[in-house]
């Protein structure tokens, strides 16, 4: 937790003092099942914050209403005053919003520095007639691969630099898809389930991750089920039920809050949450 | 057995313009589908397309010819948007569905008596290659290779169709090692990564889709070239599957692996062919053949060769499954 603790209100849909992503009234039914019913959210900028529920909350399907991925059926939301509903998810991304996926995409068949280059944005190359004549693109992939490279080293990825991407173990696969992510320099970063089939040693190398993504001035915004790990990194929890806000506030807030408990914790509130 | 004019004749089969059609026809669809992972069955669409768009107009509007090549380049890029437009955004089968369906109506359309006046038919179009002839500095007679004689006309053919070959490989190879490329393959591997990473994924599936079927549509029009007539039987489902079996053979995304899969494709059915052909022949001074007419005889050979070449491709596909210049640590990901 940051030295700075938030003051904010730890109701559902509190006012922060400086949002980056604002959420009004969105709401996602699949045939009969409301999925997503959000009546409001702001998430803090350059802050790491949960969003935790129960299995079915609705938390991927609020990702993918976030990230362009899916449309809402109704309501608005907006990144940096900018609107997101309707916008194509590469565009959302080319904002600077940028998510990974709760089943790691590496992308199998290409080699990890491909993986890496990809992520860049505003590649001349990627223009068809451009990409035709080399030396109008020379010049940029070589920065690309410099910033990969360091990307790779600061991610202890750089010893599988040429390898495929399938030849990865699943914790070095979430690495490269965070990494890949900030090749993108997102303000925002959308982590699915980072710490999904992790193990314990690379979880703390993921959290140090994640904790230098506000160091650098990033907004994390991350789905999880290890409360642990909620606890240990996240400035500010949102807690969903059955596609609703419920909660809202630190670790300390969430944990004496009464519907959590109901909804989340349940019977078990004792025991401990965490993966073991 | 006549062997030198077996193995010349199945030499020359694999380099022949009509080898350089279907290395045309097999890059095109590698760019669909070893690269951007496009399940297209219907590249012998795009053929036809080719094919039709030079012969139509030539023979029935006396166009001049390069109106006519301009014609084949609008119509290839017409119909990679038809076929695109409403299935890009869709999953991959949806593409597949669509492009088979649609390279049939073409082809039946090409087939059917209400449009003859147009298409010619089932006897097709004849005498829209004289332009090619008259540009041929070469003379007619041709020359022998080997024990192969072959004409001036088809040697002019092969010899700029190689031409063609080596200008459009080095574009695919070109454009594929290039950051466009790499866009190309992260939609094979994931199109949600990519989309995720702020790629426009329709654009370049469409950018794709019309490059390939633009090179599918220049083999199209090379196979008529060198048939001197454009039929419609030419373009069934079976030429899409040959170029699927070639690019396999050859090795899936690889700008060579359609040149050599061609070569190796061609060479395979022509030898069994043509070694059936001498070994069940009789003669009135040898009645009986050297493969014993219980077995196989001079009327139904050319169904086997089919047989063999299946055989002989489903060995290599077993003991090289990665194809012949494919990499062989792409394979292990790829079977799942």
């Amino acid at each position: 937790m940051s030295a700075d603790q938030p003051v904010w209100q730890p109701v559902p849909g509190s006012r922060k003092d400086d949002a980056i992503l604002v959420v009004d009234g969105i709401r996602r039914a699949f045939g009969g099942l409301l999925a997503v019913n959000v009546a409001h959210i702001e998430v803090p900028r350059n802050r790491i914050t949960a969003l935790i529920g129960p299995n079915g909350a609705g938390k991927t399907t609020f990702f993918n209403l976030l990230t362009g991925f899916d449309t809402p059926d109704e309501g608005t939301s907006t990144f940096n005053g900018q609107h997101l509903v309707g916008i194509a998810a590469h565009k959302v991304a080319r904002m600077g919003m940028v998510r990974t996926f709760q089943l790691t995409k590496a992308l199998s068949r290409m080699t990890v520095i491909e993986n890496m280059r990809l992520g860049a944005t505003d590649q001349r190359g990627e223009n068809l007639f451009r990409g035709l004549f080399a030396p109008l693109w020379r010049g940029q992939e070589a920065q690309i691969t410099a910033r990969a490279e360091e990307l790779l080293a600061r991610f202890n990825l750089a010893h599988m630099r040429d390898e495929l991407a399938g030849g990865l173990s699943g914790g070095q696969r979430k690495l490269l898809e965070m990494a890949r992510a900030l090749m993108v320099e997102p303000e925002m970063v959308m982590l699915d389930e980072p710490m999904a089939g992790v193990n314990p040693a690379l979880k703390q190398n993921l959290l140090e991750h994640i904790k230098g993504l506000r160091a650098e001035g990033r907004t994390v915004l991350f789905v999880e089920h290890d409360m642990d790990m909620v606890r240990e990194i996240s400035d500010w929890i949102i807690v969903m039920a059955e596609g609703a806000v419920i909660a809202e506030g630190t670790a300390d807030d969430i944990g004496a809050n009464q519907a959590v408990i109901d909804a989340y914790l349940g019977a078990h509130h004792d025991s401990d949450l965490g993966d073991g | 057995m006549k062997w030198d004019l077996i193995l010349s004749n199945s030499f020359y089969t694999a380099i022949s313009a009509n080898a350089v059609a279907y290395i045309l026809v097999a890059s095109g669809l590698n760019v669909h589908f070893g690269y951007t992972g496009l399940l297209n069955f219907g590249q012998a669409g795009f053929a036809a397309i080719g094919a039709y768009s030079l012969s139509i107009p030539i023979n029935r509007f006396d166009w001049p010819w390069p109106l006519s090549m301009l014609l084949v380049v609008v119509m290839a890029v017409l119909l990679a948007l038809l076929l695109g437009i409403p299935t890009l955004r869709l999953r991959a089968d949806y593409l597949a569905i669509v492009t088979i369906a649609v390279a049939e109506i073409i082809r039946l359309f090409l087939n059917s008596v209400r449009f003859t006046w147009l298409t010619g038919g089932n006897d097709g179009l004849q005498g829209f290659t004289r332009f090619m002839e008259n540009i041929n500095p070469l003379p007619a007679d041709g020359i022998t290779l080997w024990a192969q004689k072959v004409d001036g006309y088809r040697l002019w053919l092969l010899m700029i169709g190689w031409l063609l070959v080596a200008v459009i490989s080095t574009g695919i190879w070109a454009l594929m090692r290039s950051p466009w490329g790499r866009v190309l393959k992260s939609i094979r591997e994931d199109e949600d990564a990519a989309r995720s990473l702020g790629k426009n994924v329709f654009a370049h599936k469409m950018q794709s889709l019309i490059i390939g079927g633009f090179i599918g549509a220049l083999g199209g029009m090379w196979l008529v070239l060198d048939k001197q007539s454009s039929q419609p039987q030419d373009f069934s489902t079976t030429l899409t599957f040959f170029c699927y079996t070639i690019i396999i053979l050859g090795g899936v995304a690889s700008a060579k692996g359609p040149i050599v899969g061609t070569m190796i494709f061609l060479f395979v059915i022509q030898f069994v062919d043509i070694t059936l052909q001498q070994a069940t022949r009789t003669t009135p001074q040898d009645p009986t053949p050297l493969i014993p007419t219980w077995i196989v005889d001079q009327n139904n050979f050319s169904q086997i060769r089919y047989i063999v070449a299946g055989f002989a491709l489903a060995t290599l596909v077993i003991v090289r499954p990665q194809g012949i210049f494919g990499d062989k640590r792409e394979q292990a990901f790829d079977v799942r």
